[in-house]
């Protein structure tokens, strides 16, 4: 299967000329989430209203008048999105059963243009984690733990060292969303990206992530984790389908009152050959420590493929780096206290049986409800807001943002254009190594080199470059200007062109693959 | 013994009139079904976001300038934390570090002695002015040991008002409110009806000695008149000084009026001092606000507030009116107060005026004496009256025009408050009540009368 083009000149062409139809496109889809189940990448599959969903855009390409390029193209939500009639969880025991009387607005616009939502993926419970591990519905698996060039890659076990052990995860808290992206169950999917929960799983799992600047994308219906930094994130076969998916998501939302009320204009991203315009920043400080030599090696390897093209290409310094991850540990327990104060058991959600007082109630509620990541981040966060506290902690932590914000300012009136940086520490860990320290270990080592970019409010974006030693994908990450995605996809494109990141190689889509995922790859574009 | 000055400060709750709410566009309205105007953010069902309400932001603004507040052309708001059954979210959005409206003032006027006759102007200064969210109710169910909540109040915008400690007593405050009250329902931007509870009081209440330090200060709360307001304050200052006079102390708690009792007694025991972790609200941007030298060239008109727009559009504050009726019409500056007291009677009055020769303060005298007791004795409001302002002119003419005498017309008046649709004119014949003027007439009437007695 030739695994190359993108969906509008693939699948949507293929719609629309009737070579395949959205209800063959829905069934294959769902019928290889079933075949992928032991993934665990979906906690919801909302086959009746998919397969319906399916069928009315099928009426639409019959009559010729499909509402856009996304009329009939499955996509998969993460479970921290409203979608209206079909369950919402966050992956926790406390909004088990939770059925959303409303769509957020991302989702409602989706629909709008007539895409297929196949279902709700798996995360960490309400975002919080790196690796996807720590929702109440288990662990997500990465698909390249499946893939021809891991096992190839992979010491022969002995027997008793099946598969269970060796899968690897998918990283987080959007795996189950790149899981989803990168198993061709669907052709893209929604994530969030707090402190690179896009952006992670996104080079973990061979898949493009995008996370936009802070304002761009409506976060009505987010269910939040830190509300001044929270986007939603777009995760895709390649950065054409991001861009696509950005415009169809972008623009002012009324119902949101941190979206910019500046027209959002569409774009169609162009075919650069010549790159020798850009100048490219490499920040020094993330040569952090526990960066893989691997890895090390693929992010000086890029920056030659650009000097080597004509771009500029200087090492910049973003010398607050080092405080991001300790101010980001302040503001967004401090933020997630205040969030999670709404979880009462009293207006919706798991109540708690006890019922000797209302505080009874509230505390057993919380603590049936939330897991120790969660209530671990409450009551530091509640710690740091205490009146004594404020200053010392969060006003501090405040001002640090500011610094690390500047940072990149002064970086980008320098007339540094892009950043380009390794988006994880290492590939993929063993899941069993993985839960040896605790979520919030992990997550302050994972999430160095994502972070600053949610502090600064800026666009990022990961692509896949190459793989490891073992097989499993690599991602290295471009940080743009605000508001200037369209400079940012372009110069991710050209990367992403240069480098040819190989498709994945599954057995169970090898199955599937009736030539209907030959399209599948690159899915708009 | 040595004097007391008692200090009285007040913070007041006003329920902003608006359609719908401060962040929400559920609808405002007063004893509607239970959750019947409840949005999902009022609900606080995850993933939903406050926006702002336009209408909220200009009743602040008026009230702001209406109060000689500096208006912050940047205020923020916050969240104050605390768990309980009727905050949805577990917080309610304030503005606890730059609020709206500060250092305003507000004068009002007291009668000394009782008397009427003399009035005296008093100012209290206001501190600031925030917005912030109303919460829901809940009733608590003992018998059934549950508590019912009604979300429909969740989220209605209020303006919390603080008055400085500049008030010596319970008729202070209660004059300061009712200014207040009159000036809130003057600009439309609360009906601060206190029995509806979109006007809401609390007061702090402390004694000292001149020359010391004020004492400990406590809060009394649930008072649902202006009437028991004065009462509750001037109770709690007694109780504060027999308090300290007898050796004991004075703690800071917060108390309740107990109208039944006429005291005031201690709220249930919150554990020590609420910390409510208050943080900036992440959702909504700093509020700006522009004036005439500040305004952008291009802004659409539609997106900003523009502060002296709406100062030049403020309606006469009940002061300036009472002069102007005082400077009109010749009337006693108290008598200007009755008439702004009472909601109508003013523009009655001056309708009154417009149509008949007799002197304003005479007519005044009427209102006053006659038809507001008529109001007052059958529990009705100006607009209720049965007695239009065409129809008491059309009386106070015959009166003017010496056609009846002024018994004759009280008469009259009696008459036409039984509604039966019957002119002045007519009940003046039906009852014979009309003055004679012609004296040929009146001799020959006193001529039958003598003759009358004579044959007795």
């Amino acid at each position: 299967a030739v695994l190359k083009d993108g969906l509008r000149s693939q699948v949507s062409a293929a719609l629309k000329e009737g070579q395949v139809t959205p209800t063959e496109l829905c069934q294959r889809c769902l019928a290889l989430i079933k075949s992928t189940k032991f993934l665990n990448a979906y906690i919801t599959v909302a086959e009746e209203t998919a397969l319906k969903q399916a069928e009315e855009s099928e009426e639409r390409y019959k009559k010729g008048q499909p509402l856009g390029i996304l009329d009939g193209i499955p996509i998969a939500v993460k479970d921290n999105f409203n979608t209206a009639g079909i369950e919402t969880t966050c992956a926790s025991n406390m909004l088990k059963g939770y059925i959303s009387p409303y769509n957020a607005t991302v989702v409602q616009k989706l629909l709008d243009q007539g895409a297929v939502l196949l279902g709700k993926t798996n995360l960490d419970e309400f975002a919080m984690g790196s690796g996807s591990t720590d929702g109440v519905f288990g662990p997500v698996r990465n698909p390249w733990s499946y893939s021809k060039q891991y096992k190839e890659k992979s010491v022969p076990k002995s027997h008793s060292e099946d598969e269970e052990s060796s899968w690897v995860i998918t990283g987080g808290s959007s795996g189950g969303s790149a899981a989803a992206v990168s198993s061709f169950t669907c052709f893209a999917a929604l994530g969030s990206d707090t402190g690179g929960s896009t952006r992670n799983p996104a080079a973990h799992c061979g898949v493009v992530g995008l996370k936009p600047t802070y304002g761009l994308i409506s976060r009505h219906g987010l269910i939040p984790l830190v509300n001044s930094m929270d986007v939603p994130g777009i995760l895709t076969r390649c950065v054409d389908d991001a861009a696509i998916l950005l415009g169809s998501l972008a623009g002012h939302d009324p119902k949101d009152s941190t979206t910019i009320q500046d027209d959002f204009k569409p774009f169609e991203l162009p075919n650069l050959t010549d790159i020798s315009k850009f100048s490219i920043g490499i920040p020094k400080e993330y040569h952090a420590p526990g960066l893989s030599s691997e890895i090390l090696a693929l992010w000086s390897k890029a920056a030659d493929l650009f000097k080597n093209a004509g771009a500029k290409v200087v090492e910049v310094s973003l010398p607050h780096t080092r405080y991001s991850i300790v101010c980001y540990h302040v503001l967004c327990t401090a933020e997630v206290a205040s969030n999670m104060a709404r979880f009462d058991g009293l207006e919706y959600g798991h109540r708690s049986d006890k019922k000797d007082s209302t505080e009874s109630m509230y505390a057993a509620t919380r603590r049936e409800g939330f897991n120790d990541v969660v209530r671990g981040r409450i009551l530091s966060g509640n710690y740091f807001l205490l009146k004594q506290n404020y200053e010392k902690y969060f006003v501090k932590a405040q001002k640090v943002r500011r610094l690390i914000a500047n940072d990149f300012m002064k970086v980008f009136k320098s007339g540094v254009d892009i950043l380009l940086a390794p988006t994880t520490l290492t590939d993929a860990a063993l899941y069993t190594e993985f839960i040896q320290e605790d979520n919030r270990t992990r997550s302050a080592q994972d999430d160095i080199l994502t972070q600053a970019a949610n502090m600064a409010g800026l666009p990022a974006i990961s692509v896949p470059t190459a793989l490891s030693e073992r097989g499993l994908p690599v991602g290295l990450q471009f940080i743009g200007r605000s508001f200037q995605e369209k400079q940012l996809l372009t110069v991710a494109k050209w990367f992403e062109k240069q480098v040819q990141f190989p498709v994945i190689e599954l057995e169970e889509v090898k199955r599937h693959d009736n030539g209907v995922f030959q399209h599948q790859k690159s899915s708009f574009s | 013994l040595a004097p007391w000055i008692p200090v009285v400060g007040l913070e007041i709750h006003a329920q902003i009139s608006s359609k719908s709410k401060l962040f929400s566009g559920s609808q405002v309205q007063f004893a509607a079904p239970p959750n019947s105007l409840v949005s999902f953010f009022d609900a606080s069902l995850p993933g939903t976001l406050p926006v702002l309400n336009r209408r909220c932001v200009e009743a602040a603004v008026m009230t702001g300038l209406a109060l000689n507040c500096s208006i912050n052309k940047k205020s923020l708001f916050d969240r104050k934390h605390y768990f309980y059954a009727d905050l949805p979210a577990g917080y309610q959005i304030t503005q606890q570090r730059v609020p709206i409206a500060v250092n305003g003032s507000l004068s009002y006027s007291l009668c000394i002695d009782n008397k009427m006759s003399q009035m005296v102007t008093k100012t209290v200064r206001i501190k600031q002015i925030q917005l912030e969210q109303d919460s829901g109710k809940s009733l608590h169910d003992d018998t059934r040991s549950q508590t019912l909540v009604d979300l429909n109040r969740a989220g209605v915008g209020l303006m919390e008002v603080v008055m400085e400690p500049d008030m010596c007593c319970g008729e202070e405050a209660a004059a300061a409110v009712r200014e207040l009250q009159l000036i809130l329902q003057t600009l439309g931007s609360s009906q601060a009806v206190m029995a509806e509870g979109q006007l809401r009081v609390d007061a702090n209440v402390s004694v000292h000695h001149p020359g010391e330090p004020y004492g400990v200060r406590t809060e009394v709360k649930n008072i649902n008149s202006i009437r028991f307001l004065a009462k509750a304050i001037d109770y709690e200052i007694q109780r504060q000084i027999e308090e300290l006079e007898s050796g004991g102390t004075i703690l800071n708690e917060t108390r309740a009026f107990d109208s039944k009792l006429g005291c005031t007694v201690p709220m249930r025991d919150k554990e020590g001092k609420q910390d409510y972790r208050f943080m900036p609200e992440p959702n909504l941007p700093p509020l700006i606000l522009y004036d005439a030298k500040s305004l952008p060239a291009n802004m659409n008109h539609q997106q900003v507030i523009n502060i002296d727009w709406i100062r030049e559009r403020l309606p006469d504050l009940p002061s300036v009116k009472r002069e102007k009726l005082v400077e009109q019409y010749g009337i006693l500056p108290e008598h200007s107060f009755t008439l702004l007291n009472e909601d109508g009677l003013a523009e009655f009055f001056e309708s009154v005026v417009k149509q008949t020769q007799m002197n304003p303060k005479k007519v005044m005298g009427w209102i006053l004496n006659d038809f507001l007791s008529y109001l007052k004795q059958h529990s009705l409001t100006v607009k209720e009256s049965p007695v239009s302002s065409f129809v008491l002119a059309d009386l106070l003419n015959l009166l003017e025009k010496k056609e009846i005498s002024s018994t004759a017309a009280k008469q009259v008046l009696a008459e036409l408050w039984k509604g039966e649709g019957k002119t002045p004119l007519e009940i003046v014949k039906e009852q014979k009540l009309e003055l004679l003027q012609d004296q040929k007439e009146l001799e020959q009437i006193c001529q039958a009368v003598i003759d009358g007695q004579e044959n007795e």
